[in-house]
């Protein structure tokens, strides 16, 4: 009998390709360094709110995963990769064979290296543990300080709000989420928290977590000093590549695969957070989700190629409806921009030669996947009601 | 106040003079009913008509005497009117005053302003609108029959097998009676309808024929069918008649239409006794209007088909009470009571009568005449009543400038949101339609009763008594002491009936004893009404008495060019009452057709397409009005109605264009016949702003106003960038709050709405051309209390949603909504993982699994208890 297939990280992509290649009777080993069932990272958020309980996040039982056919070897973290032998070696001192093997290692959350940055009390926001740590803490009451306004960060201080905490934004530029949202929305988010108690300090430059043995506070770069009795550091994330780096697999900013989401080593595939392809490494689940399809249909023998998606980000935060995709940052795109200052509803759309390149709503977001389908069209027909969604277009276009 | 008072009245527009049931609910209001006892329209109205409970608001109106602006008494104000009178006259004599009045008075107010002027102030300078409207009719009538006298009345429209309706759109400008003969032709299908008028009108609708004639060749048409059917060769009309049109190829080649429809019309004329010819101000509104009349008259004479039952030529009036006014002698070709200067001895009576040993000598200026007098210096003071000649008038920006140089100007008017109002000295508000009380005659010489019923506006007064104060003031109260209409009417009864002895058909000295009682009770009632001996119902019979007129064929006085290619023509349109005083009040009524327009034939349309804004010039103005491209109208003709001024469209008045020549013989000015040239109007920007507050007529380069019920819309289009015109709108709006606003500047798309608490405030749509949504549901979301979100949310779509409105995601990746989810429950699919496979929801990243099974929960439950 051959050795199977092997995929290091148990996390969404991971058990993704596991689950397609189980589906088509392979039986796919999954191998996962956090301990126990494999849970849904991207609710983490509702967890930390108390929207779901631990139990919830488990996305798929012990029962489930034996009946599918897929061997979970969860807290066992994989040292070595020793590719003329095809084999892997563990923390524990196991070899475990494969034939082809995945790596779905997904990615570090940044911890930024100012002083203090490593004293107890700052807490990265990427695992249960972490989660478990904050609630922790939330329990108390008390400050919390979340550095990095982005996604997570806002989603963490909302969460830690709700469990009680009071809690502040520190964002280093001069809007929320900037990648996702123009400074419209980002204006109406922020309003939007500091309505529910959450503060937010822009272009709030942190230099230091001041404390001797466990952390105080932060101090910016003007000066200030804000305390806090939680710092929750949310500043973005790196692919994780140590393991292939030691194997000697080319990387750039994650583990280089081509369209088949191949490494450097054909044998090797990687895919979600670790990956990059063609110079994109993805932070989000869709794509992440589409290369796990990817790989295990090249694994069965099939010819897929992967072709990068329209990103789009579909968020729900502080109870507002955000949405955004394409290109929001074109400086040369004519923009067409709805906004309802008193319901708070905003809407830009960025147009080049009449097609739609990219979108941000806020608010409302019913007919994102609507406008999600027209990007890259030509819109010209229905421009005057562009804005207004799929109910306004006509007839044969809204179709 | 609710009282079951019923008044029976007279409607103030269109010369068909139906009889109108008002029942007062209020001091401005009143329920409007046709009177089914009325001869005129057996109780019908038309659109204008049963809207004219909507026109009672006070919104516009002149509350009380104003000089230089400034609110004083009425005796201040009479006394500075009589001061400035007696003075130019005394400096420069009686000829240097002139009042210019109008065909909306009502017989007695008339009877008032003709009699101060041409009895009192010693001049004959006192013309009326109606010489815009009936001059011609009047002249025409005067030469065949000796005197202005209509052969024919309404039942002739029923008796009728031939009717020719020419230049006349009566479907829209007399409505009641175009239906009345509808009604007839449905009972009697074998008579025949033709319409002969260069546009294919709304009138033309069932007709068995229509002749498109070119512009102002009515002359030649009936020349051809009098030298065609005239069985005395030898009388000079008829030489005349054969001269221009001797054969049916020159006459169809003259007329510019296809000579077997002229054929067909020779022949249905020929064959038809009882043959009716309604006319109207394409006929009279000529340079050669009184030889239009006279050949209409002289084809009937010469064929006997007049003064009999079913046959005739027949004027339709354009105003309420126009033959009130030629009645009166309020015209300044006229004396009074069909009396004339050069009949001997009829002055005299006339002085007699009033006692007016100042008595006028002779003939005043007429219309275009007399503002030319303005003009020139040589009348200093003129006193208008109830008519607005700065947009009525032909070249009427040289009329503007006349009065705004013009010593002394008077109105005596209704309303102050009127053009020519605002250039008056002193002010003087006068009553208005339901407030007045009096007579009207209508086109069929029935006289019938305006009474009031609401109380004066303010203090507003009678047309009348403002005259008789100033009389008085001067030094006449004696000939003026009158104590109501009734004292002036019986006034008037009499002087009809002085030396006529059956010399003059206008007689009702039968109604000159009535008591106050009678007169107020008085019945529709047509003349002659003599105190002795009958009256009569038709006129001329078989042509008996009457003149054959020589009307040799002549062009209108100004041909198109190459500079000037089109022919301006004016008119009415259905829905709109001359300046628009009254109706433009009505949303209703300016819903039919609400900005003002130019109809072009598409051969005529180079470079522009329907809906684009067009200027119109010729040497004496220009225009900016939308264009309506339209095969029905004739090419190389341009047709635009005469409603606008500038309190709804500052540049959409038209008659600035209007040549001023006039008739020789009636002095009417041509009004359907200048030449005109069009080009696009090349505006950067279009919109359409609606507001809860008026806002006024200056908000763009161009714009045109119109109230909508609860709130005012105004189509726009400037000159300057979109985007400067949206904040300049945004700031003119000053509303205090948030605007809802799109802006796409690449497409130059500017759209803001303004609600607050939940009531919408006013909407702005900015776009590169006219193509803006539709302004109803807009103008509609204004009458409600409250917006819904969803109507909320569609304001600047400017429509509502044409599909279903999307419903909140619970799986925000796939965008699929509660709804969806809870169908597939009931349509079977009973896990998480059969909703994922059937709708995709939950399949992607999770996070709305936990929603997906409480909605799988739920919807479970729901469908055990109804199982």
């Amino acid at each position: 009998m051959s050795a199977p297939i092997v995929i290091i990280g148990s996390g969404p992509s991971g058990l993704r390709c596991a689950e397609i290649l189980a589906r088509a009777g392979k039986k796919p080993i999954l191998i996962g360094a956090e301990p126990g069932l494999p849970y849904n990272r991207v609710a983490l958020s509702n967890y930390l709110a108390g929207d779901v309980d631990a139990a919830g996040l488990v996305t798929h039982s012990a029962e489930r995963l034996a009946e599918m056919g897929i061997t979970l070897r969860a807290g066992l973290r994989v040292t070595g990769i020793d590719r003329d032998a095809r084999t892997l070696v563990t923390d524990s001192g196991e070899t475990i064979a494969y034939e082809r093997l995945v790596l779905a290692t997904g990615s570090q959350a940044v911890r930024l290296p100012f002083p203090g940055a490593n004293l107890p009390g700052v807490v990265l926001y990427r695992t249960l543990d972490e989660v478990n740590f904050m609630l922790n803490t939330a329990a108390r009451g008390g400050r919390a300080i979340v550095i990095g306004g982005g996604l997570l960060g806002l989603e963490a201080a909302v969460g830690l709000a709700k469990r009680g905490m009071s809690a502040t934004v520190l964002h280093a530029v001069d809007r929320l989420m900037e990648r996702q949202l123009d400074h419209s929305a980002a204006t109406l988010l922020a309003n939007r928290l500091r309505s529910q108690g959450i503060g937010v300090e822009l272009l709030a430059m942190t230099v230091e977590i001041t404390g001797e043995d466990r952390a105080t506070g932060v101090r910016l770069k003007d000066g200030r000093i804000i305390e806090a009795d939680l710092i929750v550091m949310a500043v973005g994330i790196r692919p994780e590549t140590t393991l292939p780096r030691e194997a000697g697999l080319s990387i750039g900013r994650g583990i280089v695969v081509d369209d088949q989401m191949r490494t450097s080593d054909p044998t090797i595939l990687a895919i979600g957070e670790c990956a990059e392809h063609r110079g994109q490494c993805c932070g989000l689940v869709a794509p992440a989700f589409a290369q796990a399809e990817i790989a295990a249909r090249h694994l069965l023998g099939e010819d897929a190629a992967y072709a990068p998606q329209t990103a789009a980000t579909a968020l729900k935060v502080a109870g507002a409806g955000v949405w955004s995709g394409g290109d929001i940052a074109a400086d040369d795109a004519e923009s067409l921009v709805y906004a309802d200052p008193e319901t708070a509803e905003y809407r830009r759309f960025l147009l080049r030669d009449h097609c739609l390149i990219g979108a941000v709503l806020y608010g409302e977001t019913a007919d994102a996947p609507w406008y999600k389908s027209l990007l890259g069209q030509d819109v010209r027909a229905l421009r005057p009601v562009l804005a207004f969604g799929r109910a306004f277009a006509p007839k044969e276009i809204a179709a | 106040m609710s009282t079951e008072t019923v008044v029976k009245t007279t409607c103030p527009y269109c010369g068909v003079g139906c009889g109108v049931l008002a029942s007062p609910t209020g001091p401005l209001s009143a329920g409007i009913a046709g009177d089914k006892e009325h001869p005129a329209n057996f109780g019908r109205l038309c659109s204008k008509g049963s809207a004219l409970g909507e026109t009672l608001s006070l919104d516009g109106r002149l509350l009380h005497p104003e000089i230089n602006g400034v609110r004083v008494s009425w005796d201040e104000a009479l006394d500075e009117v009589a001061r400035r009178f007696s003075k130019t006259i005394a400096e420069h004599g009686p000829d240097s005053v002139a009042l210019y009045v109008s065909g909306q008075l009502l017989t007695e107010d008339y009877y008032a302003a003709n009699k101060f002027t041409k009895g009192f102030l010693g001049t004959a300078n006192i013309d009326s609108n109606s010489r815009l409207c009936m001059a011609s009719a009047v002249a025409g009538h005067k030469r065949a029959f000796g005197e202005d006298i209509v052969p024919a009345i309404y039942e002739d429209i029923e008796l009728a097998d031939l009717v020719l309706l020419v230049g006349s759109n009566a479907a829209w400008c007399h409505p009641v009676l175009y239906q009345r003969l509808l009604a007839a032709r449905a009972q009697r299908p074998e008579a025949k309808l033709v319409v002969i008028d260069p546009r294919r009108t709304s009138s033309c609708e069932g007709a068995e024929l229509h002749l498109p004639i070119r512009p102002g060749s009515d002359v030649a048409l009936f020349n051809f069918l009098l030298g065609q059917l005239a069985s005395n060769p030898d009388d000079p009309a008829v030489i005349a008649a054969r001269k221009d049109a001797p054969d049916l190829a020159i006459a169809a080649e003259l007329c510019g239409v296809e000579p077997a429809d002229l054929a067909k019309l020779l022949a249905w004329f020929a064959e038809t006794p009882r043959a009716l010819t309604l006319f109207s101000q394409g006929v009279n509104q000529s340079s050669a209007g009184a030889d239009k009349v006279n050949a209409i008259i002289n084809l009937h004479v010469a064929t006997g088909r007049i003064g009999l039952p079913g046959a005739g030529p027949f004027s339709l009036t354009g105003q309420p009470n126009a033959m009130g006014g030629r009645e009166v002698g309020a015209l300044a070709n006229m004396l009074a009571g069909h009396l004339e200067w050069d009949r001997p001895g009829e002055a005299e009576l006339v002085r007699a009568h009033w006692n007016a040993p100042n008595l006028a000598k002779g003939p005043g200026h007429k219309a275009v005449d007399l503002f030319r007098a303005i003009e020139s210096g040589q009348i200093r003071a003129v006193w208008i009543i109830a008519t607005n000649p700065v947009v009525s008038m032909p070249e009427a920006d040289a009329v503007l400038a006349a009065l705004a140089k013009c010593e002394t100007v008077v109105i005596s008017e209704a309303m102050r949101a009127q053009d020519s109002v605002n250039l008056a000295h002193i002010r003087l508000p006068a009553l208005a339609w339901g407030e007045k009380s009096g007579t009207v005659t209508n086109s069929e010489r029935t006289i019938s009763r305006q009474r009031a019923f609401l109380p004066a506006a303010g203090e507003a007064r009678a047309d009348w008594q403002i005259i008789a104060g100033v009389a008085v003031r001067m030094g006449w109260g004696a000939a003026f002491a009158w104590n109501s209409p009734a004292d002036i009417f019986r006034e008037h009864a009499a002087l009809t009936g002085l030396g006529n002895n059956g010399r003059r058909l206008f007689d009702i000295s039968g109604l000159a004893t009535l008591t106050d009682a009678e007169y107020n009770g008085l019945e529709p009632t047509r003349w002659p009404v003599p105190s002795s001996g009958e009256g009569g119902h038709r006129f001329f019979t078989g042509g008996l008495g009457a003149k054959l007129v020589p009307t040799p064929y002549r062009l209108p006085v100004n041909a198109t060019s190459e500079a000037y290619p089109l022919v301006l023509n004016t008119g009415r349109i259905r829905d709109q009452w001359h300046t628009m005083t009254r109706t433009g009040k009505s949303a209703r009524l300016m819903q039919h057709l609400p900005e003002p327009f130019a109809t072009l034939h598409p051969d005529d349309a180079q470079g522009v397409a329907n809906g684009d804004l067009i200027r119109i010039e010729s040497p004496t103005g220009n225009s900016v009005l939308r264009v309506q491209i339209d095969s029905d109208q004739r090419p190389g003709s341009v047709f635009v109605p005469m409603h606008w001024t500038r309190q709804f469209c500052p540049q959409g008045r038209i008659n600035q264009n209007v040549n001023a020549e006039v008739d020789p013989v009636s002095g009417q000015p041509e009004l359907k016949h200048s030449p005109v040239r069009v080009t696009p109007y090349l505006a950067s920007w279009h919109g359409f702003l609606v507001s809860r507050t008026e806002l006024g007529v200056d908000l763009a380069d161009w714009c045109a106003m119109l109230p909508t019920g609860a709130a005012w819309r105004y189509e726009l289009a400037g000159l300057e960038p979109p985007d400067e015109a949206f904040d300049h709108l945004l700031a003119r709006l000053d509303h205090p709050g948030a605007w809802i606003t799109l802006i796409d500047r690449a497409s130059g798309l500017y759209r803001a709405a303004l609600v607050r608490d939940g009531i919408l405030l006013a909407v702005l749509f900015i776009g590169p051309d006219h193509a803006l949504p539709a302004r109803e549901w807009l103008a509609d979301l204004f009458v409600r209390d409250r917006l819904t979100l969803a109507e909320r949310r569609a304001l600047l779509a400017g429509k509502p949603a044409d599909g279903a409105m999307p419903e909140a995601p619970v799986c925000v990746c796939f965008g699929v909504g509660a709804g969806q989810i809870q169908a597939a429950v009931e349509a079977g699919s009973c896990s998480l993982e059969v909703i994922g496979i059937e709708t995709k929801a939950g399949t992607n990243c999770g996070s709305c699994r936990p929603e997906i099974r409480a909605i799988i929960a739920n919807a479970k439950a729901l469908l055990s208890e109804a199982g």
